[in-house]
């Protein structure tokens, strides 16, 4: 594993290296104050290297690092989701329920590899245990939008992102000790994935796929960007026990869950009137407007996986 | 002035507090420049003036102390801890009848020591619907006393869902303070005129949309 992990590293080192060098170069040559796209790429860039360090950091710690960062993940996901929704004062148990319980005992559970219980404890135990509370502390006004909020707010944030990390509890007999490339994989081909769609849509976009939920998502993106990825992923098929071929055709299809993703989090944000989902990430936004299309992508790609390989 | 244990747990509450809320300042109208301030905001909650505070740069923050009800955070040995050792409070008594010190006395006393006051005007936590009570006279007298001290409305969002009244643990959302454009008390305003318009001047900070929503 040490060969590759240091592979994809120095790989990832380039390419950040790379994009400073032309952002650098292009903020160089423009007009002083820079054009505002221009500021949002630099800003951009530089969010990528912390975040970049960030996952090194947690997989230097390994399986316990991951899991723990993406239990922050969630966490900082979930406290961007219940700001936009509506809240009641009765709503307080199950609130820090969520929070102090939910979070805790779903990432504990991917910790011990218990698959039977961490599979279906939110969209069972807690989708029921979750309007009991309500009802009990009595409010009924909008008590239905109240608790389909809520639940909708655990599966995305949640139970959704615990599959990342949970990659790496999967069997895959000829890949022992090597669970967590695979999760670099489907980070790296979904991310790169939302950066090509950027990238084709600024150069190439016209046809907007649904311009009443986002005005910068185009067919031209969405193309360009799903084709390049899904190379990317056939490229990056050495991290993963898959063929090229295979490789390919599982970052295609995470990188189709993770443009669902991302359209139906631009749906909810237009819903509330917000352009972002907050600001923790310079010039993405907040942590949602980051894990948006992996929040789709990774129980797809986990389901699959286990499915097909295990 | 401040004493150590103040301003480190100064220092904890404001990680906490971020923590917590992720909290921002947004500066509206214009970041501290060095003159003293009293900054006037929306009460619904007791993390305000700990949102407040954690959003003013550091040394803005030493010489900043929230105003607070006598009557409240000296009922107990734990409140009068809080209150008097780790937080940076000036406590006015607010009962008319009881009261032994004159809490115009004490509030241009903590001014006149240099001190920057976080100042509640609606004079309690709002419980209520409606986004901002009646203004006391308590900010028209420190305006008209102290004419150069600069008065910064600041809207708090969402504190009061973050840790409502009874409530001890946070559920984590995330905050925000608006600071307004510093304003004053203008020649020849009379007391209503001059509440009337620092209250329109904070309501302008709110968000468009509901606070609930």
């Amino acid at each position: 594993m040490n060969d590759d992990t240091t592979r994809l590293f120095l790989g990832l080192v380039t390419v950040l290296a790379t994009a400073s060098l032309v952002a650098g170069v292009l903020s160089r040559r423009a007009a002083k104050p820079l054009p505002s796209t221009l500021e949002n790429l630099n800003a951009r860039i530089k969010a990528w290297w912390i975040m970049v360090a960030g996952i090194s950091v947690a997989f230097l710690f390994g399986t316990g690092g991951v899991v723990l960062l993406f239990a922050f993940v969630s966490f900082a996901a979930l406290r961007e989701y219940v700001t936009l929704t509506n809240t009641r004062r009765a709503d307080r148990w199950t609130l820090l329920g969520m929070f102090l319980v939910v979070i805790p005992v779903q990432y504990y559970l991917i910790w011990i590899d218990w698959y039977g219980l961490y599979s279906i404890f939110v969209p069972v135990y807690c989708f029921l245990a979750m309007p009991a509370l309500t009802a009990i502390r009595g409010d009924t006004s909008r008590f239905l939008e109240r608790v389909s909020e809520q639940q909708w707010g655990i599966m995305l944030s949640v139970y959704c992102i615990s599959h990342v990390p949970a990659l790496v509890t999967l069997p895959i007999p000829g890949n022992e000790g090597r669970g967590l490339l695979l999760i670099a994989f489907l980070i790296a081909t979904v991310q790169g994935s939302d950066v090509l769609q950027y990238i084709f849509g600024k150069l190439f976009g016209r046809h907007k796929v649904a311009p009443t939920v986002s005005p910068s998502k185009t067919w031209e993106g969405l193309i360009g960007g799903i084709a390049s990825a899904s190379l990317l992923g056939a490229g990056l098929w050495w991290l993963t026990p898959f063929s090229p071929v295979e490789a390919g055709t599982l970052a295609a299809l995470a990188s189709v869950m993770g443009f669902f993703g991302g359209l139906v989090a631009s749906a909810i944000k237009r819903d509330r009137g917000v352009k972002d989902w907050g600001h923790m990430i310079e010039g993405h936004g907040g942590m949602l407007d980051r894990a948006d299309s992996l929040v789709f992508a990774a129980p797809v790609f986990f389901h699959i996986v286990r499915y097909a390989w295990t | 002035m401040t004493t150590l244990l103040q301003r480190v747990s100064g220092a904890v509450l404001a990680v906490l507090s971020r923590a917590v809320t992720g909290v921002r300042p947004i500066w509206a109208g214009a970041a501290p420049r060095g003159r003293q301030r009293i900054y006037f905001a929306n009460h619904a909650s007791h993390g305000d003036f700990i949102l407040v505070s954690t959003c003013l740069p550091p040394a803005e923050r030493a010489r900043t102390a929230a105003v607070a009800g006598a009557d409240y955070w000296n009922a107990g040995p734990v409140r009068r801890f809080i209150a008097g050792r780790l937080l940076r409070t000036v406590l006015v008594e607010r009962n008319w009848v009881e009261r032994t010190a004159d809490p115009m006395q004490v509030m241009l006393g903590a001014l006149d020591a240099g001190q920057s006051l976080i100042f509640f005007p609606e004079g309690t936590r709002n419980m209520g619907e409606a986004p901002l009570l009646r203004f006391r006279s308590g900010l028209y007298n420190l305006a008209a006393a102290r004419p150069d001290v600069e008065l910064v409305p600041c809207w708090i969002e969402n504190m009061s869902r973050v840790l409502p009244k009874g409530a001890l643990l946070p559920v984590p959302l995330l905050c925000r303070v608006v600071f307004g454009a510093p304003m004053a008390l203008e020649a020849g305003e009379d007391r209503k005129a001059f509440l009337d318009r620092a209250r329109q001047a904070l309501l302008a900070l709110a968000p468009k949309r509901d606070g609930n929503g």
